[in-house]
């Protein structure tokens, strides 16, 4: 087994790990330390790819900024414990299997098609900063514009949101 | 043996590195403690630590036996896991941080593997940085929220509103020299910086570099210098321990190793915001002074501090009754004026070491800066700093980056 292979399964160990201990853990705080950690393993994966701008972008924006503003919030609520309820009877009987079903779905039709994937990029390359913003501004511009203007609308909204009780 | 070193040469020498790096990191740390207390004493016209050792050079010493053996008191109903995590990520981020930074701009290579002063260089080392920095916050927060103290809650609060406030005006106001140098890479930043007939006018700081896109930084380099020192939670910023207020702040509930972890990491990032600063807009390794020929005496700068600064150290220990006094103190100086004749002796060496000599040079001066500060001015009221941040600081970085994109802009037409 190759290094980049040992490390890709320590990291995607890690981000699983972290995505069932945020579902699992009571208090609130340890669910968005576990989803930090789901974050910082995600960013490792991108490393892995050569994609170390969006790596970086991934702690930068995920890791730090919003995952601050979840810890940030919790602790200005003084969020206590989760009190668990029963499971409805729904998602007991249906819930599992479901995910079973749609999980092996997933993994058979990445199996299938392992072939026809197109590799991301070229093995031991990195994609630098400047071939990147240079394909955002000019090949995707307007993705990008679009999707800034979808996020502004949202902005707006939670404004317009938190803004209608006075 | 030689195989097995040329195949993990990649593995071996970051390992060396990290070791040196952090001794010598640690040692500074418990230092700069030192050079804080005998500064602001003098500011304050006292005399400062002077009972352990010779003018209390021994006081860093103490201090750290001190932590170690007193009690570790766990409170009541504490948050066991984030409290006993919140040190170590502290101390862990402040520590990585220093592993993007180039001391000094040798390159060379061992046992087939390229290298340079300084631990890792990538391609984004800023971003790395700011990555890091990003996710120093979780340590504060964690140990203001753990400790089940109001005051260590308040003071966690106040810091984590805090750091996400300043870090906006930290990122934009180093865009401008990132324009400029059109590269994350701080080696990049800093080549780009060089100048060899106008010496220290080139630094991003003054801003005419021999490359033609060059505009002064002073704006953004005031803003991050502001913006770095609330990040750092330090004087005037450093409403998370405000001890008038809030007892220690943060680290309220936290005695002994814990407590002396987020003390070794708030004095690290002292030193890796120096490091960035001078990286950025003060030239890193580069001499203040040009590169011609007429020029060349200034190499002989750091034989002519170091030779009688030692002299000094010599004199001065022979006063002291004390065995260290007496014997260390010139011993230390005794080697000081060796280091420094040796480096007029062998010009090799000499040549060598100018990167590493001026980028201390001009660490410590903002080391001192930090300190000078610490002494001088009072603590910000709370929203005072919230609207600081907000609505002077960010704009302003905000348009020195439009400034700065307008003139490389216009240079380039």
């Amino acid at each position: 087994m190759s290094a980049a292979l040992v490390i890709f399964f320590a990291l995607a160990a890690l981000a699983v790990i972290g995505a069932i201990s945020l579902i699992l853990q009571r208090e609130p705080i340890h669910s968005a330390l576990s989803l930090i950690v789901v974050m910082v393993a995600l960013a490792g994966l991108f490393l892995l790819m050569g994609a170390e701008f969006v790596a970086a972008v991934q702690i930068i924006v995920y890791g730090g900024a919003i995952m601050v503003l979840f810890v940030f919030v919790i602790m200005l609520l003084n969020a206590g414990e989760e009190e668990r309820t029963n499971f409805s009877k729904l998602a007991s009987y249906a819930g599992i299997p479901f995910a079973l079903v749609v999980t092996g779905f997933i993994a058979a039709a990445i199996v299938h098609s392992s072939s026809a994937l197109p590799a991301a990029m070229p093995k031991g390359t990195l994609t630098d900063t400047r071939t990147l913003s240079t394909l955002l501004f000019s090949d995707f511009v307007y993705p990008f514009e679009l999707t800034s203007f979808l996020i502004l609308v949202a902005i707006l909204g939670a404004i317009v949101l938190a803004q209608r009780e006075n | 043996m030689s195989a097995f070193l040329t195949q993990y040469a990649f593995l071996i020498i970051p390992i060396i590195k990290i070791a040196i790096l952090v001794f010598i990191v640690l040692t500074v740390d418990a230092y700069l403690t030192w050079i804080e207390r005998k500064v602001i004493a003098h500011i304050q016209a006292r005399w400062g630590p002077h009972r352990v050792g010779p003018h209390g050079l021994l006081q860093p010493l103490a201090d750290g036996v001190k932590f170690i053996f007193k009690e570790d008191p766990l409170p009541a109903h504490v948050d066991k896991v984030a409290y006993f995590l919140a040190p170590f990520i502290t101390l862990m981020l402040a520590l990585t941080s220093l592993a993007v930074i180039p001391f000094g701009p040798q390159q060379f290579t061992v046992f087939g593997y390229r290298t340079g002063i300084g631990i890792a260089e990538v391609n984004i080392s800023l971003m790395v940085l700011f990555a890091i920095t990003a996710l120093a916050v979780y340590g504060v927060a964690l140990a203001g929220w753990a400790s089940n103290s109001k005051y260590s809650l308040l003071g966690g609060l106040r810091s984590s509103a805090q750091m996400i406030s300043y870090e906006l005006a930290l990122t934009l106001s180093v865009v401008g020299v990132l324009l400029i140098a059109g590269s994350f890479s701080l080696r990049e930043i800093i080549v780009k910086q060089t100048n060899p007939h106008l010496g220290f006018l080139g630094w991003n700081f003054f801003g005419f570099s021999s490359e033609t896109v060059g505009f002064t930084q002073i704006i953004g380099f005031l803003c991050f210098y502001i913006a770095a020192i609330a990040e750092t939670n330090r004087v005037p910023f450093d409403l998370p321990e405000a001890e008038s207020e809030l007892v220690a702040g943060f680290h309220t509930e936290y005695a002994s190793m814990k407590f002396a972890m987020f003390f070794i990491a708030e004095y690290t990032s002292m030193i890796t915001i120096s490091c960035l600063a001078t990286i950025l807009f003060f030239g890193g390794w580069l001499s203040p002074f040009p590169t011609t020929p007429f020029w060349h005496f200034t190499y002989y700068l750091p034989s002519v501090i170091l030779i009688p600064l030692g002299l000094w150290v010599i004199f001065d220990g022979m006063r002291y009754e004390t065995v260290f006094g007496r014997i260390v103190l010139p011993g230390v100086g005794s080697v000081m004026v060796a280091i420094g004749a040796a480096l007029i002796v062998f010009p090799v060496v000499n040549d060598n070491i100018q990167g590493v000599f001026w980028f201390l040079a001009k660490v410590f001066t903002f080391l001192f800066i930090y300190v000078w500060m610490r002494g001088t001015l009072p603590r910000f009221r709370y929203d005072q700093l919230m609207s600081f941040g907000w609505k002077f600081l960010l704009p302003v970085s905000i348009a020195n980056v439009i400034l700065t994109s307008a003139v490389i802009l216009w240079r380039m037409h």
